[in-house]
């Protein structure tokens, strides 16, 4: 007699045939180099996705939208629900680490040339899922309706309604009206548990589905003879270990520092002393600081979002215009270009923190 | 008949309007799916009560050199009152990016936390990011009863 394990498989293998499956994580193997380690953090990245949308879900369970709903409710959960306060501070800090793992995930993908030929579609995917994570933090933001929030939410719509042309009706669109109110507190909800989980989902399942078919990109310098590990289970394991790693940390942090929530949000109190976003929207908001208010009689935040939707439309699209593609070379215009970026990013953030 | 003549006759024709009729029914179909949809998103107007005048306080209860933030129908407004006594008010909203400014008695200034924009009391912008002065409101004294009112 067959253990029940086997017989499962092989009744369900007799229905969708699993062979192929089976057969393909067989022959799957991962280059192993100087470089391997930056392999991990799409996985850590993915990690945290999961958690956000495991306790994310939980939080459902009790949260309220709503002006006079949103804070109570969270109140309620960090101080009445059983493990309330744990499963929001995980939200939150998994929230922000989610932030910080695709930033090096996506650095290090550009610093090894992987968005290169053949695989753009998903260098694409990915930074979509990056602005979809930073609108995840945008949006997230907002839901306990707390004074921080209120004023961070009232000052980046008004940004967007900056951009020349299309700004005003954005603005409107993400308020659901004139100012930041329930109806902008309703609208970010929707966002947050509803429109961006669908587009990030579709995304993800694309990214995915390249990175198993196309396998994983290997650094130029590499020979035909490199050394390789099996992704099952050898990489998968090490995949393992590190997600429970990286849960150890989260559940540290969650922890020792609860995510505080602050004062309920009033439409008609100052914006309190010491306001500041969120760490990584820092080096946009210091950046925004150094810009003159006029530069030849254009507003000088109009002329800061242009830049950087620039330069953020120039990075995610950078597979068709690295020149050095066709000649196969590393290139160095685009790694000083990369580096640049992240001490520009880093100093301006930690600036931004201490001011 | 014709409708079987060579490739630029009539069974080419027919098929040109099989392709735009089509097409264009196509096209007609996603206007009419999401021309709702889009209408859907845009909020509709609230219909706001205009408010023209609202009542901030008795004068024996504000304090000199103090500010504060009174509700004029939607929108704030900050009231301070100067050490001579004078009261002046004006629109709390700054004109950097929407954050509501307070009065700061240790700097003389009305102040915006969330960038540092500084206005002096008569609501000009006087250093930071802001790019023109507060929006100025009437106040009148009647009695002991503090107004705050709308420039005409």
């Amino acid at each position: 007699m067959k253990p029940v394990w086997k017989r499962l498989y092989d009744w369900v293998d007799e229905r969708v045939e699993l062979g192929g499956l089976v057969e393909f994580l067989g022959k799957k193997y991962v280059p192993v180099h100087r470089h391997s380690i930056w392999y991990y953090f799409g996985g850590v990245s993915l990690f945290l996705f999961i958690i956000q949308v495991t306790t994310g879900i939980l939080l459902l369970l009790y949260y309220k939208s709503g002006e006079e709903l949103a804070f109570e409710s969270v109140q309620f959960i960090t101080s009445k629900v059983q493990f309330g306060w744990l499963i929001r501070s995980v939200h939150s800090w998994a929230a922000n680490l989610f932030i910080l793992a695709a930033f090096i995930h996506m650095f290090s993908v550009y610093f090894t040339r992987a968005y290169r030929k053949p695989r753009e579609i998903t260098w694409i995917t990915g930074m979509l899922m990056f602005f979809l994570g930073l609108f995840f933090g945008f949006s997230g933001y907002l839901l306990p309706w707390n004074e921080l929030a209120f004023f961070a939410t009232k000052v980046g719509t008004d940004i967007a309604g900056a951009i020349p042309i299309i700004g005003k009706p954005v603005m409107i669109f993400l308020r659901g009206g004139e100012d930041v109110t329930g109806a902008t507190l309703s609208r970010m909800f929707g966002f947050h548990i509803a429109i961006l989980p669908g587009i990030f989902s579709v995304c993800l399942g694309i990214h995915l589905l390249l990175v198993q078919r196309q396998g994983m990109s290997e650094p130029e310098e590499s020979g035909k003879d490199m050394k390789t590990m099996p992704f099952f289970p050898n990489f998968l394991l090490r995949d393992l270990l590190l997600w429970l790693l990286v849960m150890n940390v989260l559940a540290i942090l969650a922890v020792i520092f609860p995510w505080e929530l602050g004062h309920k949000a009033d439409a008609f109190a100052s914006a309190p002393a010491g306001i500041k976003p969120e760490w990584y929207f820092l080096f946009m908001f210091q950046m925004l600081k150094y810009i003159p208010a006029k530069i030849l009689s254009i507003d000088g935040e109009v002329l800061g979002i242009l830049v950087f939707s620039a330069a953020g439309l120039l990075w995610t699209l950078v597979p068709f215009w690295d020149r050095e593609t066709k000649r196969g070379t590393r290139g160095r215009f685009l790694t000083y270009v990369g580096i640049a970026a992240v001490v520009c990013i880093i100093s301006l953030t930690i600036v931004g923190w201490l001011s | 008949m014709t409708s079987e003549v060579g490739p630029t006759g009539p069974k080419e024709n027919r098929r040109d309007f099989l392709k735009y009729f089509l097409g264009g029914g196509v096209v007609a179909w996603l206007g009419a799916v999401l021309y709702p949809i889009l209408a859907f998103l845009i909020p509709p107007k609230q219909g706001e009560v205009e408010v023209t005048s609202v009542k901030a306080g008795k004068l024996g209860e504000i304090e000199k050199e103090s500010g504060t933030i009174v509700r004029f129908g939607n929108k704030p407004v900050i009231l301070i009152r100067n050490s001579s006594g004078e009261c002046v008010a004006f629109s709390a909203t700054c004109t950097h990016l929407d954050c509501t400014v307070q009065y700061r008695k240790d700097l003389g200034v009305i102040w915006c936390a969330c960038h540092n924009g500084r206005y002096d009391l008569k609501g000009q912008n006087i250093s930071g990011p802001p790019p023109r002065p507060l929006d100025e409101y009437r106040v009148i004294i009647q009695g002991e009863d503090v107004l705050i009112s709308k420039k005409v």
